[in-house]
């Protein structure tokens, strides 16, 4: 089975226990190996997009706009604009004589029509060669009009998706600091790195207004531009997925002397961690706010635990396989699986960095196979290798999970149920019970072939054969 | 009236043109298709098409990163085909270019001859390539494209001839191919469909993840298309490239009957006339039998359907034979609305509506969904036509959407809709109806047990 390994990949690959850990990372994706992963523009859309107040307008041909066009999520407690998707539809000529003008026109076309507070303009492969000058027409339209377009410097060939999180975060900076902020409590974060899929920035929102703390923006998800300009006056910025928005943190550390902290609201102990972080850093502010902080977490818990051992019985022992865009997001769900009493034996990400495998490979069991920027072969190689009862992931992995038989978790941008915070973990233990329990396991061919090949050896045994 | 009365594009109506070279190409056995470009082109449309069809899509790329663009792609190609071969065993690479691509000038029907060469010594694959760039055209384009492409390439010299039949069936589900190719069975034809989705893009369990999903047009069946009677090309879209069709008409001398995409009992009737024609069999008894038999659900349905005013959207060849299906029922086509633009549509319309509709419905070309909302709300609609990114006016307009085509990825079983043919046409009848009395049992007071 090796063949399923790209020589060139084998360094991208390490099973914990074998050898010392050193896993290839942050490389460009092997031309011909079929990556999961996407792209620049796909990284700064995903992070940008759910501003539900700007114009999110693409530059470029069609494609990397319906592609993209309301795939995630990341839902919106107002306006909707975030949801629609606009695109200069470059043609030939625009490509021949520069698509500057066309993109002008677009622009103010689409200003007028919509009245966005803001206005996001990515650039992709095409804008790159072609060098349109997006900031220069983007610097005119904002004088025209009086709102503030900003240029998304998102060619997708210029990497992966890290590159796309970058100048995502170059883009939101430069609201950042241009807003009034005047009355925002001592006591008050931004919420950064999430993109409230399923509404889950609003389960994050509500423990924070039970603690007293002051959400001012919520960057990216159900955002908005004015609280995005006056982030800076927030106390503290709490990031997650901090792949995609540590950049901003720290940008605003520099500048605005804002402290951030790490966190994750996926499973129970980061969820309670993390709330409890940020409690611990307002508690010389506000004394109260640790045990109002226990107080929420103890009365969470004495509601989701007795539930999740219902689900924890069926479950014990099962093992998973965990592939997704970026690494945090693994070690929360590797936590999370050990509540439900089930075993990661392989973890991987389309984008990890030399230090998130590391620290994945320390809190793995011996055996755990980690994967960098994988591909169906391998997956499906490890899948069969490692006898996988379920398989964590996005779109793009699901068919190959289904294929083998093996259930299937939806943990991306696309997912509609909400698995972030106390009920989350409560949702996520349905899911992953519901699949990987399911009655329809024994009708799938690979399946149905080694509960065949089990009974033979279970009659072999009873009559005496062999292993007696 | 301008087609085009905005600069920007909201909400498209079309794909772009490398998603539709890749379905083609997968509809070929042991292809892989390969996106010379940036590595999210080929993700983006994996991701896209395995919402559709629910089945992995394997899509290489030669994954470019800045030094190619400035430099040329050539050496990522190279390398991108032969990890294919040696990976995925591929027989067929199906390359297609992509905007970053066509516009750095990377030659790739000249990068390839290098790569032949310079892999003289290796057991090559069959390695075709059609030009994609997606500012030019959409995913039909593409399909098209990539078609054509096969057959212009592949098709090397002309065979004897023999009782055998090529069809081009044209962008239609699997479950719609599965159904031609047991019509062509049933006139006891060889056949050739290319391209062939019908078992690629739809398959069984099985025991093991499939590198390369069985089925597809077969190689040996491509070599044979020179040696057919004549090829029936479904679509009566026109576009400026030469189609497969023409291509084998031009080079061999194989007679090229076009036809629409065969839905409603006019449009399938010319379907069968061509098939007859070419084979010289008459129609088998049991497609008789169903042509009846829909004719019967015709009269039985008609007073549910009479006057509806339908709006319909999507792929150009799709929307027309919608639209001659509409007609005949009974039901006012309205609207008909594709982001695409090929030469005939508005005169294609007229044809299949002709004296079935006072007047042809309006035709749009190179809209998108904001264009076709914005008109929709002086049309009242009682219904959409359509794939599903259509669901979201629907719902805003408070009228039934009707899910055909492609894509459909907020309902179960698009791969499984059966479309085309007499057998076709009776599903979407029945669907039409059914969703027409379920809106009117939903609108009443009362409800009701009995039609």
């Amino acid at each position: 089975m090796e063949e399923a390994i790209f020589e060139e990949r084998r360094d991208q690959i390490h099973r914990t226990g074998e050898g010392p850990f050193a896993l290839a990372c942050n490389r460009d994706s092997l031309a011909g190996a079929v990556s999961q992963r996407a792209c620049v523009f796909c990284g700064s859309r995903v992070v940008l997009y759910p501003i539900a107040d700007a114009l999110h307008l693409v530059h470029g041909p069609i494609g990397c706009a319906v592609y993209t066009w309301d795939i995630r999520g990341a839902l919106s407690s107002g306006p909707q604009l975030h949801r629609l998707s606009f695109s200069t539809d470059l043609q030939e000529k625009d490509v021949i004589f520069g698509g500057e003008k066309k993109l002008k026109a677009a622009l103010l076309e689409l200003i007028a029509r919509y009245k966005p507070n803001a206005a996001f303009v990515y650039a992709t492969c095409i804008v790159g060669i072609i060098g349109d000058d997006v900031g220069a027409v983007c610097r005119d339209v904002a004088a025209t009009t009086g709102i503030p377009v900003i240029p998304v410097q998102s060619e997708g060939f210029k990497g992966n998706k890290r590159e796309g999180y970058a100048a995502a975060c170059k883009a939101m900076f430069r609201l950042a600091g241009t807003g009034d902020t005047a009355g925002i409590s001592p006591v008050s974060v931004n919420i950064l790195g999430d993109f409230n899929l399923a509404g889950e920035i609003w389960i994050i929102r509500e423990y924070f207004r039970r603690m007293g703390v002051e959400v001012v923006a919520n960057i990216t998800g159900d955002g908005r531009v004015a609280d995005i300009q006056r982030c800076h006056g927030a106390a503290l910025n709490v990031v997650q997925c901090s792949g995609s928005t540590m950049e901003l943190a720290q940008m605003m550390q520099e500048r605005f002397g804002t402290p951030f902290l790490r966190v994750s609201y996926l499973g129970i102990e980061d969820m309670a961690d993390s709330l409890y972080a940020v409690a611990d850093h307002f508690k010389d502010r506000d004394p109260g706010i640790v045990e109002r902080t226990q107080d929420l977490v103890r009365e969470e818990l004495a509601n989701l635990l007795p539930k999740l051992k219902q689900y924890r019985k069926d479950l014990e022992g099962k093992k998973v396989a965990v592939y997704v865009g970026g690494a945090f997001k693994a070690f929360s769900l590797i936590k999370a699986f050990r509540h439900l009493g089930m075993k990661v034996v392989l973890v991987g990400s389309q984008t990890g960095t030399k230090e998130d495998y590391e620290e994945l490979a320390a809190i793995c069991d011996p055996g755990t196979v980690i994967v960098d920027d994988s591909n169906p072969l391998e997956l499906s190689k490890y899948v069969k290798e490692l006898d996988v009862d379920l398989f964590v992931g996005g779109v793009k992995e699901r068919p190959i999970a289904h294929k083998l038989g093996v259930g299937f978790c939806d943990h991306n941008h696309e997912r509609k149920e909400a698995l972030e915070g106390f009920v989350g973990m409560l949702n996520f233990a349905k899911e992953v019970h519901a699949s990987a329990t399911s009655p329809i396991w024994r009708f799938v061919p690979r399946r149905e072939a080694m509960a065949k090949a089990n009974a033979t050896t279970v009659a072999r045994r009873a009559a005496g054969g062999e292993g007696l | 009236m301008s087609d085009s009365p905005y600069v920007s594009t909201t909400n498209a109506c079309k794909l772009c043109t490398p998603l539709g070279a890749a379905l083609a190409f997968r509809g070929v056995e042991g292809a892989i298709p390969f996106l010379h470009g940036s590595q999210g082109c080929a993700t983006y449309m994996r991701r896209y098409i395995i919402s559709h069809f629910r089945e992995p899509m394997d899509i290489a790329s030669s994954a470019l990163g800045e030094k190619q663009a400035v430099f040329g792609g050539g050496p990522n190609l190279k390398k991108g085909i032969l990890n294919v071969m040696s990976k995925y065993g591929a027989t067929v690479v199906g390359v297609a270019s992509t905007c970053l691509t066509e516009t750095i000038g990377d030659d790739v029907p000249r990068l390839l001859a290098e790569f032949r060469k310079e892999f003289a010594d290796l057991p090559l694959p069959e390695i075709v390539s059609v030009s994609t760039p997606s500012y030019s055209g959409t995913h039909m384009e593409g399909w098209h494209a990539a078609t054509a492409a096969l057959a212009s390439q592949l098709v090397r010299e002309k065979l004897p001839a023999e009782r055998r039949i090529n069809l081009l069936p044209g962008f239609v589900s699997p479950a719609d191919l599965r159904y031609f190719k047991e019509i062509l069975a049933d006139y006891g034809v060889s056949a050739t469909v290319l391209p062939d989705i019908s078992e690629t893009m739809d398959r069984p369990a099985l025991l093991d993840y499939e590198k390369l999903p069985a089925g597809g047009t077969k190689l040996a069946d491509i070599r044979a298309m020179s040696a057919a009677l004549g090829t029936i090309a479904c679509g009566r879209a026109e576009h400026t490239a030469e189609s497969a069709g023409a291509n084998l008409e031009r080079r061999f001398g194989v007679k090229n009957i076009r036809v629409g995409i065969p839905i409603g009992i006019r449009e399938t009737d010319a379907f069968f006339d061509a098939l007859e024609e070419l084979s010289g069999s008459p129609m088998p008894e049991k497609y008789a039998s169903e042509r009846g038999k829909l004719v019967d659900a015709y009269v039985d349905g008609h007073k549910y359907l009479a006057g509806k005013r339908a709006i319909v959207y999507g792929e150009e060849d799709m929307v027309i034979a919608m639209v001659a299906f509409l007609a005949e029922i009974g039901v006012k086509p309205i609207l008909a609305a594709t982001g695409a633009k090929c030469r005939n549509f508005k005169q294609a319309l007229a044809e299949v509506t002709a004296d079935l509709l006072p007047e042809p419905p309006e035709a749009r070309e190179g809209v998108d969904f904001h264009d076709i909302a914005e008109q929709a709300s002086e049309l009242a609609p009682d219904l959409l036509v359509g794939h599903s990114k259509g669901y979201r006016y629907a719902k805003d307009m408070g009228v039934p959407l009707v899910r055909v085509g492609f894509p459909i990825h907020d309902r179960f079983g698009g791969q499984r809709l059966l479309h085309v043919g007499y057998r076709g046409t009776q599903a979407l009848f029945d669907l039409l109806v059914n969703t027409i009395l379920e809106r009117k049992q939903e609108d009443s007071a009362v409800g009701y047990g009995y039609l």
